[in-house]
């Protein structure tokens, strides 16, 4: 026995914490830590939006439709009561149309960056379904009843879950970015490089309150496959009523109210607009105001629930 | 704060599961200044749910509890301050190591840095982790945990320390080196201590005072010692080599309380079994007869248990057998 050495030392009291939110970064460190330091966790959350890309985006490539490659040549009859140059007039014009058609449908004459851009929402999305589970988790493996029994604010330990989730989210977002890049992303006309940092930002608000939501759901849940069952039945209507495949303006109209307040057609009207769109950067405010205000109200519930719910 | 004061107060605690079921039903009692004081039950007896209120994370459906002072309801942060707590699963996260997290509990209590580290390599060595301090705590056997748990419960100087179920599970030589631990430990940082317990012989050699809780009451309270005293004394059984009927003689002899045949021995109860017993061999010689197996067993917690929950030693065997399944489901839960 280790008796005699080790009789404590420091005899100063325990001082208690004046800081009101002591604990949250060592709870976000924590959830984060496991993040980065598990491999697998980690490429698998960067292998799932690269496969994404590649099918939804590269393999279903509707920009293909309209090319020239995919339209039956032009009648023989007709070629022959052309000259050359009002043959090439013609097929110049028909090459106009179909980007002509993509530009006013996507806003960019190439459907995978439309698309690679939704996919940041995508990621976003299952990073912080995630984060129910990770509550879940903390439930049934006790660590949370531990956390709730020292003097950390019941506010504290739902916001280490958002934030750390909103830095993970950020994170996945920047490399399916990079990825859609290396893939042939088509910038806008008015890419810099604070473009990407105005991404994160929105990302991050979004991360926010889509972590709060799915927290908020799982605070008082033991069972597994609650978050699961929410999962299913939130994410995909979540990212089909959005702008994340398709324009919204193309919608029936049913759909296109409930994408037109879906906070994710939101980001990704933002998110758009600083990469690829050339149109400027009208409605960047509405974007980043709606989502802020969307992340502001649905943090406040959470934390508000957790005040009540969050206990044994 | 005044030594002779009571550390826990309860009165009228009750905790009403779902409008249905009352896993705590209005129980009463305090716990003194440096005292270690231990709930025994079975499982499902509501210790659990007591301790889980007392340090302020269920709330309860009526009644109050103070610690230190401070109302579990209304002053529950500083009640947390103040308090340490073990609980009865392995909380540890299993993908740090042992070191970062008692870390972080020192976090979670908002001890800086500055302090904690040295704190938390002095806790790691009083419960002789050093060497596995930077080991995942994935790594760890079972006394392992349970010792990064006590570590992690200290890590804020508490005041009172709770500890639910300290050695369960745990292999009884294990069990045995974990109460020489919260034993020192006690004795160091001068600590009271609230435990729950479903073996017997723990609450005999931790506790000061036992509180006997059964279906969310309590049905008794006392010091061990006092406890079997209560139920009458020491018990004789003995044979002779005759068949005869030796009742008469062995009532007449000193502090003999009962006498009672039972096939061939006789059960005998005495309020001090080491006197009687030479004196009822004396007797029966004197009377021709031979004295041929006799033994003398002071009454245990078992009988004690026995004697208030109608329970016997082997029920709390069976649930504790469900405790380990319990375990084993959330070990593989966690892979
Ligand atoms: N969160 C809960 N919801 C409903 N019933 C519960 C809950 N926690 C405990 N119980 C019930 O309360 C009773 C007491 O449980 P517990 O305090 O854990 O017992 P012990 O710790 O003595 O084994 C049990 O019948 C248990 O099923
Ligand atoms: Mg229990």
């Amino acid at each position: 026995m280790s008796q005699n050495k080790t009789a404590p030392a420091d005899v100063e009291e325990t001082q208690v914490s004046k800081n009101r939110f002591h604990g949250l970064w060592a709870l976000t460190h924590r959830d984060l830590k496991k993040w980065y330091q598990n491999p697998v966790v980690f490429i698998l959350g960067i292998i799932q939006p690269v496969l994404w890309l590649a099918l939804l985006g590269k393999a279903m490539n509707i920009g293909a439709i309209f090319s020239s490659a995919s339209m039956p040549p032009m009648p023989q009859q007709l070629v022959a009561t052309l000259t050359a140059q009002q043959q090439q007039l013609l097929s110049g014009w028909l090459g106009g149309l179909q980007s002509q058609i993509m530009t006013s449908t996507f806003n960019t004459g190439d459907y995978f960056s439309f698309m690679a851009m939704g996919m940041v929402a995508f990621v976003t999305v299952f990073t912080t379904a995630f984060t129910g589970m990770s509550v879940v988790w903390d439930r049934r493996l006790g660590f949370m009843n531990k956390v709730l029994s020292t003097p950390v604010a019941r506010s504290t330990i739902v916001v280490s879950k958002v934030i750390s989730a909103a830095i993970r989210s950020v994170f996945q977002a920047a490399i399916v970015t990079v990825i859609a890049y290396l893939l042939g992303l088509q910038l806008g006309a008015n890419f810099t490089v604070f473009s990407v940092l105005g991404v994160f930002a929105i990302v991050f608000l979004i991360g926010i309150g889509l972590s709060s939501m799915f927290t908020a759901i799982t605070l008082r849940t033991t069972r597994m496959e609650t978050p699961q069952a929410i999962f299913n039945l939130v994410t995909l209507p979540l990212m089909f009523a959005s702008s994340a495949y398709f324009p919204t303006n193309l919608m029936p109209s049913w759909l296109k109210a409930i994408a037109d307040v879906n906070p994710i057609s939101y980001t990704l009207d933002a998110v758009r607009r600083l990469m690829i769109f050339s149109n400027g950067y009208s409605g960047l405010v509405t974007d980043f105001v709606y989502v802020g205000a969307f992340a502001a109200v649905v943090t406040a519930i959470c934390i508000v629930l957790s005040w009540r719910f969050l206990n044994k | 704060m005044n030594q002779a004061e009571n550390v826990i107060e309860v009165e009228g605690l009750t905790k009403v599961f779902n409008h249905s079921l009352t896993a705590v039903d209005h129980i009463d009692f305090s716990v003194k200044h440096g005292e270690i004081f231990g709930f025994l039950g079975p499982n499902g007896a509501g210790k659990t749910t007591t301790i889980s209120m007392l340090i302020t994370v269920l709330k309860p459906t009526s009644g109050t509890a103070t610690i230190l002072g401070g109302d579990i309801a209304k002053q529950s942060l500083d009640v947390r301050n103040a308090i340490g707590v073990v609980p009865q699963e392995y909380t540890a996260d299993e993908d740090l190591t042992g070191y970062e997290n008692i870390l972080l509990c020192a976090d979670l209590y908002g001890i800086p840095r500055s302090i904690s580290k040295k704190r938390a390599l002095d806790l790691l060595q009083l419960v002789e982790l050093t060497a596995f301090k930077d080991k995942r705590v994935q790594t760890y056997s079972g006394g392992m945990r349970r010792r990064l748990e006590l570590a992690c419960g200290l890590i804020n100087r508490p005041k009172v320390l709770f500890l639910d179920e300290p050695t369960l599970g745990l292999d009884v030589q294990t069990r045995a080196a974990t109460w020489n631990y919260v034993k020192m430990l006690k004795k160091q940082f001068g600590m009271t201590l609230f435990l729950t317990t479903h073996y017997l012989e723990e609450a005999d050699a931790l506790c000061d005072r036992i509180a006997i809780i059964d279906h969310g009451k309590i049905v008794v309270i006392g010091t061990p010692s006092a406890l079997k005293d209560s139920l009458g004394g020491d018990i004789i059984t003995l044979s002779i080599q005759k068949d005869a009927d030796i009742t008469d003689i062995i009532s007449e002899i000193e502090h003999v309380k009962e006498v009672k045949k039972e096939n061939a021995s006789y059960i005998i109860k005495s309020s001090n079994g080491e006197l009687t017993a030479p004196l009822i061999i004396e007797a029966l010689r004197k009377n021709g007869y031979v004295v041929t197996k006799l033994s003398l067993t002071k009454p245990t917690l078992n009988e004690v248990y026995l004697q208030y929950t109608g329970k016997s030693m082997r029920d709390a065997e069976e649930s504790r057998e469900n405790v380990f399944k319990q375990r084993a489901a959330v070990r593989r839960a966690r892979q």
